[in-house]
């Protein structure tokens, strides 16, 4: 059918899967969230039951927008990104399938348990062990696939893109599959094999890294390929490439001791986690260089390019957010940000401000060209745009209502009066949030409604598909 | 920490932070000036590359981060077990504030422990103070009011467990309470129990039934004035709760007498000595002395 093409035919049946199920789980995801936002705010929206308890769902909604949405739109990229810069159909459409299939029963599998409450206590691995092994195989086959296709590519160098999903990739098999290491007791419970400072250490050792290697590292090589594709520019430095990949990948690995701060963790590996912290500002920003450089020269499309416009705001974002960690991580920073909103807000930066945003940015360049459109030819442009602004001030509402929030609470809480008491009990401090909670309901919903309005848009682009192969493929 | 672990850190630390000055040296070499946008020549997918030079500014940002992280490591614990020539730790960082701040307020403190508990609660200043305290450090269980909740007694009435003069609340603050109830279901019965607890209703006047009341009163005689005392008014020295005067601990109704008798009831009231200090007891026991006067 595509004998025209120099390159065989590509398999565009996983990622429009994948493509497709990161929108509908992005749906989930933000809705549980501004479930759970909604219930700070007014907690009788717990409905006194403990499946749908705050403790129940809060893991919920992380897992859903971090695995099954970020981990969705992750498969879908790769996969693409793979088989196109290497001019190569993928390794093995059998596994591909196998990834797909395997990685959505883990969610549902997720969506079960969770609310049920059966959990091994281990932020953003609360997943217990017939789960976690399942995790351990699939990833193991996306492995097999991505890396087989780079094997078998038809250019001599692999492009950057592939680079960060192959870290990404490989990291989050060691940081995996060591986190989990635990006794099971019964088939729905098991317990660490670490215990005490070592279990923190393990756990913030993998939870810094997914951040670092699931939703820096593996993002970065979607913007690396969606950006100068919607822009149409070439990348701005491959130097700066290679320097900012290997130091931030050699760094990052370290830096997961800043959330044990003035814990029973020995001194010497918060010091380092914190200067190595520290050290991550330049590699992280290299990226951010490379990507809104790439954009000189083309700011005119920003006019009219609403998709362009979400690369370039979740550049942005991606810059202040790797600006934000790194202070936060000093120690004295720490000690009035620890425990507080400003981390919850921090996170949303980076989670929303970055991870969507490109997320987004990459589907509405992908999705029409997965349903025989050209490139960015979604059903509704303006539709874009709505979700655009949508998603651009729901953000900013959260993430400026947790700022206040922590920063009054860090002060509230180490307020002293004249008698060395303090000034405020907790109850105090929480009264005062309550404000900053309903900002917060009210950003996530407009984030959630730019998401629906997103599902909306590819639902009517799949609908009218031309599935015109020739283009698609070219 | 032995010597190997020090070494092993120390050079992966250095290491990983050196290697990325050699990194951004090397990535240097060679490159073109700025705005030649001269290109690699590799293509994927359409995408070329440029080779720009790295940004000067970023440059002097790594090499700012790398030399700052360099001399902290030496000054500040970061290469295992050398402590780093400034000696600091967060142990030593504690100890030095707590110390600084009780030798701050201990003036206040000092003042307020040179008078009764009874006296100091007629001190205006040192109630306050006494809230606070309690605000942070008791609330928790027996609410912002004091007024307690299931389980936990109301401080503000002037029924007590222990004894309510002064000294007394002190001496529960500062050496916390352990109150136990046995558990009576295996020694009488299932019927027993509601027997006994229908003659425990009747103590405190409340409705119950003629018949089990007499036959509770008699397993009460046997098991229970021994704490209780004959008339169920209860014992200050062992806690043991006045059963006629319908306060309540963990609820008055048929079914929670029923499981305090049938299952027993545990209540740990913590020491607080060695958490917040003679002192600082001293006057939450005024202010909580203050509440039933």
């Amino acid at each position: 059918m595509s004998t025209a093409f120099e390159h065989p035919v590509y398999n565009y049946k996983v990622v429009r899967q994948f493509a497709i199920m990161t929108v509908v789980w992005g749906v989930v995801g933000m809705l549980v969230g501004v479930i759970i936002a909604a219930q700070l705010a007014w907690p009788a929206l717990n409905l006194d039951l403990p499946y749908t308890h705050f403790g129940r769902l809060r893991p919920l909604h992380t897992n859903a927008v971090i695995f099954a949405f970020g981990g969705s739109a992750l498969f879908a990229a790769s996969f693409y990104v793979v088989q196109r810069t290497c001019q190569a159909r993928l390794f093995s459409d059998g596994l591909a399938a196998f990834c797909f299939w395997g990685w959505q029963l883990i969610i549902v599998l997720a969506a079960v348990t969770l609310p049920l409450g059966f959990t091994s206590a281990k932020e953003y691995a609360e997943l217990e062990w017939p789960i976690d092994i399942l995790i351990a195989v699939v990833w193991v086959a996306y492995a097999v696939v991505f890396f087989g296709t780079i094997m078998q590519r038809k250019v001599n160098h692999i492009y950057v893109a592939n680079w960060f999903f192959g870290a990404m990739i490989i990291t989050i098999a060691i940081l995996h599959i060591f986190n989990n290491l635990e006794i099971p007791v019964t088939l729905t419970k098991s317990y660490s094999i670490y215990s005490g400072t070592i279990d923190a250490m393990m756990q913030w050792w993998y939870g810094h890294n997914a951040v670092g290697f699931f939703l820096t590292a593996g993002f970065l090589g979607i913007m690396y390929y969606f950006v100068p594709k919607q822009a149409g520019r070439p990348v701005y430095s491959y130097r700066l490439s290679i320097v900012h990949f290997w130091a931030l990948i050699s760094i990052y690995i370290w830096a997961g001791g800043h959330h044990l701060h003035y814990s029973a963790l020995p001194d010497w590996a918060q010091s380092a986690a914190m200067v190595m912290s520290l050290i991550l500002l330049a590699p992280s920003w290299g990226g951010m260089i490379n990507g809104v450089m790439t954009l000189s020269g083309a700011w005119y499309k920003l006019r009219t390019d609403p998709i362009l416009r979400f690369l370039v705001v979740s550049l942005s974002f991606y810059g202040m957010s790797t600006f934000e960690g790194p202070m936060m991580s000093i120690k004295t920073v720490n000690a009035l940000s620890h425990n507080t909103d400003w981390t919850i807000g921090h996170v949303h930066s980076g989670a929303l401000g970055w991870v969507a945003m490109v997320t987004f940015g990459a589907l509405y360049n992908l999705l029409p060209i997965l349903y025989g459109r050209e490139q960015g030819k979604m059903y509704s442009i303006k539709l874009i745009n709505t979700h655009f602004w949508l998603a651009t001030i729901g953000t900013v509402l959260y993430i400026v209502s947790m700022w206040v929030n922590g920063i009054m609470q860090g002060l509230m809480w180490r307020a002293v009066n004249d008698d060395g008491t303090l000034t405020y009990s907790f109850i105090e401090s929480l009264e005062h949030s309550y404000p900053g909670y309903i900002v917060r309901v009210v950003g996530g919903a407009l984030f959630f409604a730019g998401m629906l309005v997103m599902a909306y848009n590819t639902w009517m682009t799949a609908k009218g598909k031309q599935l015109n192969d020739e283009i698609a493929q070219a | 920490m032995s010597v190997f672990w020090t070494v092993w850190i120390s050079i992966l630390l250095l290491g990983s932070i050196v290697g990325c000055y050699v990194l951004l040296k090397l990535a240097q070499k060679g490159q073109s000036g700025e705005d030649e946008n001269v290109k690699t020549g590799h293509q994927y997918d359409g995408i070329e590359e440029f080779d720009n030079p790295l940004p000067k500014w970023w440059v002097w940002m790594f090499i700012g981060t790398i030399v700052f992280g360099l001399v902290y490591s030496v000054l500040y614990p970061a290469l295992g077990s050398f402590q780093g020539f400034l000696g600091w730790s967060s142990q030593g960082q504690w100890e030095q504030e707590v110390a600084s701040k009780e030798h701050e307020y201990a003036a206040i403190f000092n003042k307020y422990a040179a008078v009764s508990v009874k006296e100091l609660a007629n001190n205006p200043e040192a109630l306050k103070t006494g809230q606070r305290l309690f605000a942070n450090n008791c609330a928790v269980c027996h609410g912002s009011t004091a007024t307690g909740s299931r389980g936990f007694p109301n401080l503000a009435d002037k029924d007590w467990l222990y004894g309510g003069d002064a000294e007394t609340i002190k001496q529960s603050i500062m050496n916390g309470r352990f109150s136990n109830m046995p558990p009576w279901g295996s020694v009488l019965g299932e019927e027993g129990v509601a027997n006994v607890t229908q003659f425990v209703l009747s103590l405190s006047g409340q409705s119950h039934d003629a018949a089990a009341t007499e036959k509770g009163q008699t397993s009460f005689k046997q098991f229970c004035i021994s704490c209780h005392g004959a008339e169920g008014k209860g014992n200050v020295l062992f806690g043991a709760p006045n059963l006629t005067d319908n306060v309540w601990l963990y609820g008055g109704a048929k079914e929670y007498i029923a499981e305090s008798i049938g299952l027993g009831r545990k209540g740990v009231m913590p020491a607080h000595k060695d958490l917040l200090g003679d002192e600082k007891v001293h006057v939450i026991a005024a202010y909580v002395y203050s509440l039933s006067q």
